[in-house]
């Protein structure tokens, strides 16, 4: 059964398991954004006056903690549309 | 079947549309013995630089003609509370000193690139969703920190990467690494967004897009208004900050 596939199906196969393993990076900005926005909204209830600089802060803080999130999805970018294992074949 | 187009096949088998959310070449040409594209990246882009180029145009006839004397009118008015919040923006963040040389330059990154991420709304693909263009944006901030560096720091810009000689090796890879970063978080964003509703535009028939548009519409309010202006804002931020690093404690 498994002589049916070929080279290029298994890579292609495997390409995308690991383009969704590779996702899986997603959890850890999305806890550290959250952490970010929750203590944003806990130093606004504080001093509701400084929420300018607070908002900036935070979303600056929250780009800067997505970048490990976006390596993964870059991984996984390149896995489906520029793969460059089938070039090994 | 062409390399990594396994993705596409599964989204073509479902829906029957072909569909596309990558970097299409149009018109090939060969220059120096190289097979070289325009892709619809390039239409999107000189579709972005010519709109800011007439809006331009138009700021500019309306404040040549302004009369000091009478209250200006509501185009005037915009134009000028754009060019004043730049101004607030970067003297802010690079202190009363610097910000005058370079708020031309943020002001004009922040306008391409808020009017490029929202070009996803016009049914263009986000030029900012190629690496080719994110790269060459994070290279120019990358030559502004090093020669403000070398302008503000002299030879101490080099130094301060031997601060902890055990350190080196992280400080110089931590620099290089800047220009990555900055140019795969805008990049990663913006082609995130695109890939996404590209992904639902092409699963769903078109009649059931038809009657399920609020769905469409809230997605292209976060990916492309939402996540592209704060990027925009966060690009312009980081290059406001990395600069003005150099700076030292009596300038800022």
């Amino acid at each position: 059964m498994m002589s049916n596939i070929t080279n290029e199906g298994l890579i292609l196969a495997c390409s995308a398991i690991g383009a969704g393993l590779a996702m899986i990076a997603g959890i850890g900005p999305g806890i550290g954004q959250g952490i970010a926005a929750g203590h944003g909204a806990a130093a606004v209830g504080r001093n509701p006056g400084a929420k300018g600089n607070i908002m900036s802060t935070m979303l600056l803080g929250q780009a800067v903690a997505e970048t490990t999130g976006l390596y993964g999805f870059a991984v996984a970018i390149i896995l489906l549309f520029a793969n460059p294992l089938l070039g090994k074949l | 079947m062409g390399p990594g187009s396994v993705f596409r096949t599964v989204i073509q088998a479902s829906s029957g549309d072909e569909i596309t959310f990558g970097v299409d070449g149009l018109i090939k040409y060969e220059l120096f013995g190289q097979e070289l594209w325009i892709t619809n990246t390039h239409i999107s882009l000189l579709l972005v630089v010519l709109t800011l180029t007439i809006l331009a145009l138009f700021a500019n006839r309306a404040i040549k003609k302004a009369d000091p004397n009478e209250v200006p009118g509501t185009f005037l008015n915009i134009i000028e509370y754009l060019v004043e919040t730049v101004d607030n923006l970067t003297r802010n963040n690079m202190g009363d000193k610097h910000f005058a040389k370079f708020s031309n330059y943020i002001g004009t990154l922040f306008a391409f690139l808020l009017v490029a991420n929202l070009s996803g709304l016009f049914g263009l693909r986000p030029p900012t969703a190629d690496y080719g263009v994110t790269l060459g944006l994070a290279l120019i901030t990358f030559v502004m920190i090093h020669y403000n560096g070398f302008k503000y720091e002299k030879a101490g810009h080099v130094t301060k990467l031997f601060q902890p000689v055990l350190l080196t090796p992280i400080n110089i890879i931590g620099e290089l690494a800047t220009p990555m970063s900055m140019s795969l978080r805008l990049f990663g964003n913006i082609l995130s967004g695109t890939v996404m509703m590209g992904l639902l535009y092409g699963l769903l028939p078109k009649l059931l897009q038809f009657f399920i548009w609020p769905i469409f519409g809230g997605l292209h309010v976060y990916f492309d208004v939402f996540s592209g202006a704060i990027q925009s804002y966060v690009f312009c931020m980081l290059t406001m900050v990395f600069i003005s690093q150099c700076f030292g404690e009596e300038d800022a």
